[in-house]
């Protein structure tokens, strides 16, 4: 389990989170959804253990993220391979690093990524990139999944396809993976938990499946509603 | 499948094997995918099915059969039963839709049987 307790960042002046609480339980695909700027990818650093918040706690599995580095698999926004790596130069990188590395799920993700292990990072298209970056996350047995937009700036047919992995690649009952973004439409049918977040604050969250009942709208309707009526009390 | 984003997905994927069952291209007996191969191909979170399967289980729809998979329990009178449920649905949505846009029930018998009929040549019929 993930646990924000009364959490705040700033960066200089910029407020990135204003005391938030939440928790992600194992066993549930998250999304973290909000406009460029809300705070998901500080959700995402501050899990993985890259930055801290100035104030309150954020836990995993009861201890502070640094501790527990090897229980997460993070896949950062920017591009962090090298590119003059090869795929299986990045996969034999990663594979010395973490113990919990699957080389069978890996075999059997990379065709189905329509991926090869001679390609150069520096040399492929920018949604092969995100597809290799994606399997080398979905490859390790990690029990926390960070996707930190892996749909942005990629193509429609792309970001099926990594829709697809994540769905092929998700270990049920004992992974937990939390996605943030803000393009919805390929993932409303990926995940089970929201959580809707507006200039560092969260102003809505739920299971997909109650508020689609209780609303009859779908994550994107609501998601334009919710941040609506956010911009209007400013 | 495409499903409507607005609805729980888990209550689409029922109707959707319901409508099977009721048009008997799924038949007692007939094996259906597992879970985890239905939420690939129909791209849904693999939880989302899990819960759909365990309520089709709780209404006796299907029966899981250890290390054999998923099989249709559903025989002809459950069949039946579900045809009734779902077109009185359709019906009664139906009814109220065309009531909020005011038309008069005898209105909407008469505007129904002419949908209904096939049009005679040369016959004109006005539609309103």
């Amino acid at each position: 389990m993930i646990e924000f307790r009364n959490v705040s960042k700033r960066f200089g002046p910029v407020v990135a989170l204003n005391s938030v609480n939440m928790e992600f339980s194992a066993g549930n695909i998250t999304g973290i959804f909000g406009p460029n700027g809300a705070g998901k990818s500080t959700i995402m650093k501050l899990i993985a253990g890259i930055n801290y918040p100035d104030q309150g706690n954020v836990k995993l599995d009861g201890e502070n993220p640094r501790a527990k580095r090897e229980s997460i698999a993070y896949l950062p926004e920017i591009d962090h391979l090298y590119p003059w790596w090869t795929l299986r130069q990045a996969a034999d990188f990663i594979s010395t690093f973490y113990r919990d590395w699957d080389c069978d799920r890996y075999k059997e993700l990379l065709p189905f990524l329509n991926l090869h292990e001679q390609m150069i990072m520096g040399k492929i298209s920018k949604g092969q990139r995100a597809k290799c970056k994606l399997l080398l996350v979905l490859a390790r047995k990690a029990p926390y999944l960070l996707l930190d937009e892996p749909f942005s700036g990629i193509d429609l047919l792309t970001r099926e396809e990594i829709a697809d992995a994540v769905i092929k690649g998700y270990r049920e009952g004992e992974q937990a993976i939390i996605i943030s973004t803000h393009e919805i439409d390929e993932i409303e049918s990926l995940v089970e938990k929201v959580v809707f977040i507006d200039q560092g604050r969260i102003q809505l969250s739920g299971d997909a499946e109650q508020l689609r009942m209780e609303r009859n709208k779908s994550l994107v309707e609501i998601m334009k509603e919710v941040f609506r009526h956010g911009n209007q009390q400013i | 499948m495409d499903f409507d984003n607005s609805q729980p997905i888990y209550m689409q994927i029922i109707d959707e094997y319901k409508k099977n069952i009721i048009r008997s291209e799924l038949k007692k007996g007939d094996k259906i995918p597992s879970q985890r191969e239905y939420a690939q191909i129909v791209r849904v979170n693999p939880n989302t099915v899990q819960r759909a399967y365990r309520e089709m289980e709780n209404m006796d729809m299907v029966e899981t059969l250890r290390g054999q998979g998923t099989f249709i329990s559903a025989g002809e009178q459950m069949r039946e039963q579900m045809a009734k449920e779902m077109a009185a649905k359709v019906m009664q949505h139906f009814i109220h839709e065309m009531r909020s846009l005011g038309y008069e029930d005898t209105m909407i018998m008469a505007m129904l049987k002419c949908e209904l009929e096939p049009m005679e040549e040369g016959e004109q019929v006005d539609r309103i």
